[in-house]
């Protein structure tokens, strides 16, 4: 851990600014705040019906059904990508939701392990289908927000050619602004915080849009009520 | 690549791009789909200019305290276990990055897209020390393929390219047999660049924000390929143009949100990613090691200068898609990685007057660019003083009327040319004239001052003056 080259740049800096450098945090105060007036005082079922409509613009399927129904939807979603070879993070949410017998009991899925290293980068490669949590979910721009820890790994959300995003209803905020203040609340910053929204996709060829670039190729998100 | 992209003097960049029919269709309709999305994304908030007044204000405060979120940057990622390098020129950036990469014995790395690693020149450096360096983003991969194109747009790089080109660099550098379609050829840059992400050494990435209270790094991309640049090598580098941060995620989610909307229309891209860091301790992906180098190179003598608003840039490319010069010339006419309204003011600026001085030139002063500035930064203004210095400077203007004229490819009628004469009522053409008339004009005016006078404006709309003496040269 080192710092290189900073008191002469820092005092550069300083000097142009008129004065000696200062190591005295600035008070932040805005005179806007125009980003509170996005989707305020909406009802989380209100927010749910943004979400879903976001949805279609972001290339993604959505299905939204209760606990109780989840193992079903679930099952769907996973057929309509030819089920196939699977990994999940590891999370205690799976258990809440009801999903624990259909995840261990299916031989072609894989719960992220990091007991087993690197196997965990080579299944999320071969994997069919990622399956995530949201940790936060943004109604007005249809983001989950993914934090990576030691059971959940960075590439579980990328490498995948098909990822199903499990949204439980309680996590959904009016937008970006509400998770900045979460995540800021958080004593600890996760290594990686992913705000994922939808397939991946390029419009660098001709502006032609294509959905799957590097990231998964198709996306479903499954909002779950009661949870 | 480093900024400088031409070797040839302006007049003949405009000559040869101003021929190139695919480009300046490509780049007319791309900015049209830009503008449109732009547009309707900035309207559905219903507030644009609070919003604006809002990123203007949260960049005028980092830029007031840069010292101040520089230290706090740094010593937040000191504490996530990570490594800071203060560059003040390009050659300390590169130099200490190639020096990571042969302590690493790095032989593969991988590169998401950034505009500053470019401007530094850095792959070249890399190159030379013996490393395979491969962009993984989609349009910086073709370019780098095709002999190391230069890029035309900040946002979207090969805006100059048409599929067919791309099949044809595909199938010749890469062996690629499949059709043109954008599908095809995006999937086989999927298959390609999936190898070099998982056997790559160390992995580059940019930075569009970094947050000075948690020491992370802000990455907006669409593809996901910077996810992956940072998930699997087991080096890490992001680097970084010093003014490019904020205090806190607060600000950085205002910011980001000002960035995808007027970049590509978009309410978030596919992917915003924060790193903090090297991976913690148990995680199986991510860095080892992380290391954050923050450039200067030339960006303080911006500061506290009347060129100061400049660095309030996000790199959006708003300016971009609404430029009517950039319409006409496309962006390898500018000659800088950093082309539009933004390269125009800050191209002089980074890489000097000798080799962009005609820049300022390249344009009508419509003020659209500042019209859709997130962060309002007031573009032509800062246009008119280049002028203003460039003309104290050397005492005249660098560039001919009937040269930037005809490339702009602005008949004589049209609103742009127009505006141009109209917004000439400026400090810049105080100098030169007598109140009536101006008969020793700068800039696209020179040439045609030189054999008469131009009318000053207020006095009688330049269209007008034009018909009335076309007319009476018809007449003669």
């Amino acid at each position: 851990m080192t710092i290189a080259n900073r008191e002469h740049f820092l005092t550069n800096i300083a000097s142009r600014l008129g004065r000696s450098p200062s190591k005295e945090k600035p008070k932040r105060i805005w005179k806007y705040n125009p980003q509170a007036m996005v989707l305020k005082d909406y009802s989380q079922d209100e927010l749910v019906q943004v979400l879903v409509k976001q949805c279609a613009n972001i290339h993604t399927a959505v299905m939204t059904c209760t606990v109780e129904e989840l193992p079903h939807t679930f099952q769907k979603a996973m057929e309509s990508y030819g089920n196939g070879t699977g990994i999940y993070s590891k999370d205690p949410r799976f258990g809440d939701m009801g999903l624990t017998s259909l995840l261990t009991l299916n031989p072609a899925l894989h719960e992220w392990d990091y007991e087993k290293g690197n196997a965990n980068i080579k299944m999320a490669e071969q994997a069919n289908i990622g399956i995530v949590i949201s940790d936060i979910t943004l109604a007005e721009s249809g983001t989950i927000v993914v934090q990576t820890s030691k059971d959940n790994g960075r590439t579980l959300s990328y490498l995948p050619s098909n990822s199903i995003a499990i949204i439980p209803k309680s996590t959904i905020v009016p937008r970006m602004t509400q998770a900045a203040q979460q995540l800021r609340a958080n004593p600890v910053t996760a290594s990686s915080i992913h705000f994922i929204t939808g397939p991946s996709n390029s419009a660098d060829i001709e502006m032609k849009l294509v959905v799957g670039v590097h990231g998964p190729i198709r996306m479903t998100y499954l909002i779950v009520e009661g949870i | 690549m480093s900024m400088k992209i031409s070797n040839e003097q302006f007049p003949n960049r405009l000559e040869e791009n101003i021929q190139n029919e695919f480009m300046r269709n490509a780049v007319s309709s791309a900015q049209h789909r830009f503008q449109t999305r732009r547009a309707a994304a900035a309207e559905q908030l219903g507030n644009w200019e609070e919003w604006r007044n809002h990123g203007e204000e949260i960049r005028q405060h980092v830029l007031a305290n840069l010292d101040y979120y520089l230290y706090e940057l740094s010593e937040n990622v000191v504490k996530q276990g990570g490594h800071v390098f203060f560059a003040e020129t390009a050659e300390e950036a590169n130099d200490y990055i190639v020096s990571i990469a042969k302590k690493k014995q790095a032989r593969k790395i991988v590169k998401a897209k950034s505009m500053v690693t470019e401007e530094i020149s850095l792959n070249d450096h890399l190159e030379q020390a013996g490393c395979e360096v491969i962009e993984t983003d989609l349009g910086e991969y073709i370019l780098q393929l095709d002999d190391h194109d230069p890029p035309s747009h900040i946002v979207t790089p090969a805006l100059h390219k048409n599929k067919e080109q791309i099949r044809e660099v595909f199938a010749e550098k890469n062996g690629y047999t499949q059709s043109s379609v954008p599908e095809d050829l995006a999937l086989h840059a999927r298959q390609v660049l999936r190898e070099h992400f998982l056997t790559a050494d160390i992995g580059i990435t940019g930075c569009n924000f970094a947050v000075a209270e948690t020491g992370s790094i802000c990455l907006v991309t669409n593809e996901g390929n910077a996810d992956l640049v940072s998930a699997l090598p087991k080096t890490q580098i992001s680097v970084m143009g010093m003014e490019r941060l904020v205090p806190t995620f607060e600000e950085m989610e205002v910011l980001v949100s000002l960035l995808t909307r007027s970049a590509v229309g978009q309410k978030l891209t596919s992917y915003i990613t924060v790193l903090t860091g090297a991976k913690k301790a148990l995680e199986v992906d991510g860095p080892e090691e992380f290391h954050l180098v923050i450039v200067d190179n030339g960006r303080s003598s911006i500061l506290g200068s009347e060129f100061e608003p400049i660095l309030q840039c996000i790199r959006c490319a708003a300016c971009i898609n609404v430029c009517p010069v950039y319409r006409q010339i496309g962006g390898h006419s500018y000659g800088s990685i950093y082309s539009g309204p933004i390269g125009a003011v800050l191209s002089p600026l980074l890489g000097g007057y000798d080799d962009y001085k005609e820049l300022p030139y390249a344009s009508t002063l419509c003020g659209a660019c500042t019209d859709v500035c997130p962060v309002k930064i007031p573009l032509h203004q800062l246009l008119l003083k280049h002028r203003e210095v460039i003309v104290e400077r050397e005492g005249r203007a660098p560039i001919s009327e009937a040269a930037l004229m005809n490339a702009f490819g602005f008949g004589t009628a049209s609103s742009s040319l127009y505006r141009f004469g109209s917004k000439m009522a400026s400090a810049v053409m105080k100098p030169f004239g007598n109140g009536e008339t101006i008969s020793n004009g700068p800039g696209p005016l020179k040439a045609w001052t030189d054999i008469r006078e131009f009318p000053a404006p207020n006095k009688e709309r330049f269209r007008d003056w034009f018909e009335k003496h076309k007319k009476e040269g018809d007449h003669s």
